[in-house]
């Protein structure tokens, strides 16, 4: 339906969300936190031979500012903690984090004082990769289990309709109301 | 010159400040009062014979015994004559205060720092005595014997979630 009236009249009908979210998923700028061997991985994820760059996510800013999400690739101690959610937090939303191997989702093999028995203690994690360290090919299907994740965000278009943003010279100014 | 030798040397020098020297397949290990270990370090580094100029390592360790509970031992290694010496100090619980030795090896100062961190074993006259892997704030010496594995539950902060 969608296609013929692209091809007949030059424009298709779809949801806001759906348009949104495929743009998200599909540029997704990594935030590299690689903080010990699963960066090596990491890295290799996005060397040509596993290339991340087919998911639309091989530009790794060094800026938190420039990323949609961060990958947590190693161990934490609690005073790199500090440090991890500074970053996180300068990210701009939407956000979100992988945590990439054993040690950032659980501590892993360091069962000790010094390292956070995993971030999701001080920072909310959206995927968790299995691993140590993870092959390139988990993280790439971490990428992936985030991608469908995001596919089911609701984002503006779903508050619009359930008139939680006011839009100003919008027919539905009149009931929307002020924003919240 | 000799393992013996040595030791003898610092017996006619020093006297009762070595309390004991020991040997095990080559390796000395001379055990020194600690009021005294800055003028046995001064000594084996400036004596041309001798010549221990450089400091390997600097460290802890936590014997968990009534009397003279901590031990800090010293490795040091002459450049000239290619040898290793350890020098060892034993430390109380109630005072655990040891001169520096910075002034005689520069390079003592973080493995000193080290110590203090991971001991709180203090070094008296020591330029920077600061923690050197904990979080400052920290009130704990992690690596003493009757310190938990898993650590004191809420005594290193997390951000807020």
């Amino acid at each position: 339906m969608a296609i013929e009236s692209l091809q007949r009249d030059g424009f298709l009908t779809t949801r806001l969300d759906e348009v949104i979210n495929w743009a998200r998923k599909n540029s997704l700028w990594p935030m590299p936190m690689g903080i010990s061997c699963c960066a090596i991985e990491m890295m290799a994820t996005a060397s040509p031979r596993f290339d991340i760059s087919r998911f639309g996510s091989e530009v790794m800013r060094f800026t938190p500012r420039q990323c949609d999400v961060m990958i947590v690739a190693g161990t934490v101690t609690y005073k790199m903690s500090q440090v991890v959610r500074k970053i996180y937090d300068q990210m701009p939303d939407p956000k979100w984090v992988i945590s990439m191997g054993a040690c950032a989702s659980s501590g892993g093999m360091f069962r000790s004082y010094a390292v956070v028995q995993g971030i999701d203690q001080f920072i909310p994690v959206d995927v968790f990769v299995a691993g140590c360290p993870p092959r390139p090919e988990a993280l790439l299907q971490g990428l992936m289990a985030l991608q469908r994740k995001i596919e089911k965000d609701r984002t503006i278009g779903s508050l619009v309709n359930r008139e939680q943003v006011w839009i100003p010279e919008s027919p539905a100014a009149g009931k929307a109301g002020q924003p919240a | 010159m000799t393992n013996s030798d040595l030791i003898e040397k610092l017996k006619a020098r020093f006297g009762e400040t070595i309390l004991a020297a020991e040997e095990f397949r080559g390796d000395l290990t001379i055990t020194v009062k600690k009021e005294e270990i800055v003028g046995v370090a001064e000594f084996v580094k400036t004596e041309p014979d001798l010549a221990y100029d450089l400091i390997i390592d600097a460290l802890g360790v936590d014997m968990y015994r009534p009397e003279g509970r901590f031990e800090v031992v010293y490795v040091v290694y002459s450049l000239s004559h290619k040898r290793y010496l350890r020098l060892k100090v034993r430390v109380g619980e109630e005072d655990p205060v040891v001169p520096t030795v910075t002034g005689v090896w520069p390079g003592a100062n973080w493995h000193e720092r080290e110590t203090f961190d991971m001991f709180g074993v203090r070094f008296a006259g020591h330029p920077d005595l600061r923690r050197l892997y904990m979080p400052e704030e920290f009130e704990f010496h992690p690596l003493r014997k009757d310190f938990p594995l898993m650590g004191i539950p809420d005594s290193l902060p997390l951000p807020r979630r």
